[in-house]
């Protein structure tokens, strides 16, 4: 049972992670335009002229 | 309107692809003075930053050639940032209860598999530690509205969520600190997460909503030219005073109820009265404000301004008829007087009828009492109608229908009779030139040069229908404009004239027509009729299908509705409508137990619209007339009104369902919680599995 203190450590630290990477993506504004996001990764715009 | 460093912001309704963005954001970078412009596809918005010689027109007439109808939007107004930072902070309290739930729920899985003695109250220790924090942060929003209600002596839904929520964190943390069995750390996480998501749900399309409503009542500001002996300044209407003289340009609004002083035009009443014959005005003319000032610039001295005019008037009957409107409850409002009270009963029941049956052990009466307030907690309640209103007005943002009150879509579901408003709404409200064959080439090539010279909405037509079919205008000289009367000028060593009938020598006719003269040939006349709306015979006859009676009301001559009531099989119509009349048919049809949907566009319409069970106006109506109703139609097609009928029917049966399905639920676990058997395990089972149940069942509207 020792491997306990080890493990829930290991959980929460995983989960607070994805916490501060969802408060991330919300402070980047990642939720402003869903459906436009889903349609702009299909265009070829960007393959075809990269931004430098 | 300048651009002062602010990003302009524009209303696309149409924009709606991949392709649409791409278009749309390369051809206005490639504008002069553009830095940059983005579309946002969620809310159909381009905001577009520029330098501050580009002007939101300008961005506006590019889109528009490119195929995109484009409304200006008055960023100031938006307080876009205001939404976002709730909609922002709600996002993020769900965030952090949807983490401390993973993570609660980790440790219950063990502590429901067997964990016992140390290993157990270790894990509810830790739980404890997520949960406190988490509760006391994210259950925010729920204990400030309960604590508002019970200020306001009203119960509704988030008293018994706070007291659930508190209760079962409260009695769990007493039971860890003294070793218990039993935690309900994870039921009130959950709780919190599945109530606020459907919160979220809901905000959004509030937010939606509301940020339309504001952006189309951004579109028109009440402003006039007044001038006196020093000279001419633009004012707010509300400044006026009678006895003022304002200035009318041509293409202007009259602001005011006054008597033209100097100057001849004509004005277009349509928006007024629904006539679509322009109307002549001269000196001593009574105008009211609202009419459209045509050709000639026009002084007027104010008789009437603010609210003595006979816009507020309208604006009073307005206020009275949505009054009664209001008083509409909606199915989650019934649903929660109905539920708030029981859900009380029962777990206080619970907790006397325990502590008689033990005789006085309070501990194992508080821990029934929580279970059954968790058991019969709203989660599916909560989450039932907003996951169905977000889906259905998704559906019908998507339809290009905005709805911009809630209980809308309700309201839209129970309608069994539609009236619609004849100019603006199933025409166009622009006149186009028919029979022009009949006129012969070289006339024709006159009229459109005259045609084009004149900023009149018959002229300008005429000339659009001439261009369109390929005729090369004549070549006049001294070309003139008599304000109110009609262009003339000199063709070949003739005096050619367009306009009226009794300028131009004709006898008029009955319809809406111009006239043309060459010379000392007899004049002719063009006559013209108003274009259907796009999609108007098949919104009718998709209506007459459904099985509802279709009504048209106008205020315009009963030659032109009767006309337009037998193009699109009408039975039945009635003309010369006042703006009580509308509204007073509509009240008897209620009084008649009929719920009525109201499509309307003008200022005669808004009492109509106001008075209606719930109604439509197009985007390209009057402010006031968007205000009054419930749903605003962004395309130009009526097309999309039958079947936004359809989709709200759907959405009402899909939150009767969830209702009934949230209840069988409860009607199976509540005798259990009352017997004491809730265990945890079967909170968070059931409280899981009703809460996925309605939200797949709101996804399943199509």
């Amino acid at each position: 049972m020792e491997i306990l203190a080890l493990l829930i450590p290991v959980s929460l630290a995983l989960g607070l992670g994805g916490l501060l990477a969802f408060w991330w993506t919300l402070r980047r504004g990642q939720y402003d335009d869903p459906e436009g996001d889903s349609q702009r990764i299909l265009r070829g715009d960007y393959d075809d002229h990269p931004k430098p | 309107m300048l651009n002062k460093g602010a990003p302009i912001m524009l209303s696309v309704p149409d924009a709606h692809c991949a392709m649409c963005i791409s278009v749309v954001e390369n051809d206005l970078q490639k504008m002069p003075g553009v830095k940059s412009a983005r579309l946002n596809l969620t809310l159909r918005r381009v905001s577009v930053d520029a330098d501050a010689g580009v002007t939101a027109a300008q961005v506006s007439e590019r889109l528009a050639r490119l195929g995109y109808t484009a409304f200006e939007l008055d960023p100031g107004t938006l307080s876009t940032t205001e939404t976002d930072r709730q909609g922002r902070d709600l996002l993020m309290r769900l965030g952090v209860a949807g983490f401390s739930m993973m993570n609660i729920m980790l440790l219950s899985v063990a502590v429901w598999s067997g964990a016992t003695d140390a290993t157990r109250d270790l894990f509810h220790l830790i739980s404890a530690a997520i949960a406190i924090p988490t509760v006391a942060f994210s259950g925010q929003p729920f204990f400030r509205k309960a604590l508002a209600g019970v200020r306001a002596r009203r119960l509704d839904m988030d008293f018994p969520i706070s007291l659930a929520i508190i209760l079962a964190t409260g009695i769990s943390l007493y039971e860890t600190l003294n070793g218990g069995q039993d935690a309900y750390f994870d039921a009130a996480v959950m709780l919190t997460f599945f109530l606020l998501a459907g919160r979220y749900l809901d905000f959004r399309t509030r937010a939606v909503a509301r940020s339309a409503a504001q952006e189309l009542a951004a579109l028109e500001v009440p402003r006039a030219i007044r001038f006196d002996d020093t000279g001419e300044e633009t004012v707010s209407v509300s400044d006026l005073r009678p006895g003022d003289r304002v200035l009318v340009r041509p293409g202007g609004r009259i602001p005011v109820d006054g008597v033209i002083l100097d100057g001849t035009s004509e004005l277009d009443r349509s928006l007024l009265t629904g006539e679509t014959l322009p109307l002549f005005a001269g000196p001593d003319m009574v105008v009211t404000a609202g009419a459209v000032n045509l050709t000639g610039p026009l002084t007027v001295r104010v008789t009437a301004a603010g609210k003595d005019s006979s816009l507020h008037r309208l604006a009073d009957l307005v206020a009275v008829a949505e009054n009664a409107r209001n008083k509409y409850t909606t199915l989650a409002e019934r649903a929660a007087r109905l539920y708030s009270p029981s859900v009380h009963l029962l777990a206080f029941g619970a907790f006397v009828v325990w502590m008689w049956i033990t005789g006085g052990d309070a501990r194992l009466a508080v821990n029934i009492a929580a279970a059954t307030l968790i058991i019969t907690c709203p989660c599916a309640l909560g989450l039932a109608v907003p996951a169905v209103v977000t889906a259905a007005s998704g559906r019908l943002f998507r339809a290009g229908l905005l709805i911009k009150d809630g209980s809308a879509l309700e309201r839209l579901a129970e309608v069994d009779t539609v009236v619609f408003d004849k100019t603006g709404t199933l025409t166009m409200g622009s006149p186009a030139p028919i029979s022009l064959e009949t006129l012969g080439r070289r006339d024709l090539e006159i009229a459109a040069a005259l045609g084009a010279a004149s900023s009149h909405p018959l002229a300008q037509s005429l000339a659009q229908a001439a261009r369109d079919q390929g005729v090369v205008p004549a070549r006049l000289t001294d070309v003139t404009e008599v304000p109110g009367h009609g262009v003339q000028a000199d063709w070949q060593g003739q005096p050619v004239r367009l306009g009226r009938a009794a300028w131009v020598g004709a006898a008029p006719l009955e319809e809406t027509a111009a006239y043309l003269s060459i010379g000392s040939q007899t004049p002719r006349a063009i006559a013209f009729a108003d274009q259907l709306r796009d999609g108007a015979p098949e919104a009718v006859s998709a209506f007459q299908a459904q099985g509802k009676t279709v009504i048209l009301i106008s205020g315009d001559v009963p030659g032109a509705v009767g006309a337009m009531a037998a193009r699109l099989g009408i039975a039945d119509w009635r003309a010369e409508a006042l703006p009580q009349d509308k509204a007073d048919a509509i009240e008897a049809l209620h009084a008649q137990g009929h719920k009525v949907l109201m499509v309307g566009d003008g200022l005669n319409d808004t009492v109509a619209l106001a008075a209606a069970h719930v109604s439509i106006s197009p985007a390209t109506a009057l402010d006031a007339a968007r205000v009054a109703s419930d749903i605003v139609l962004l395309g130009t097609s009526l097309a999309p009104l039958p079947d936004a009928q359809r989709i709200a029917t759907r959405a009402v049966r899909r939150i009767r369902e969830n209702f009934a399905v949230s209840f069988g639920y409860n009607i199976i676990a509540v005798p259990i919680a009352l017997v004491g058997l809730a265990s945890p395990l079967i909170a968070a089972l059931a409280m899981s599995a009703s809460s996925i149940t309605v939200a797949l069942n709101a996804l399943r509207l199509k």
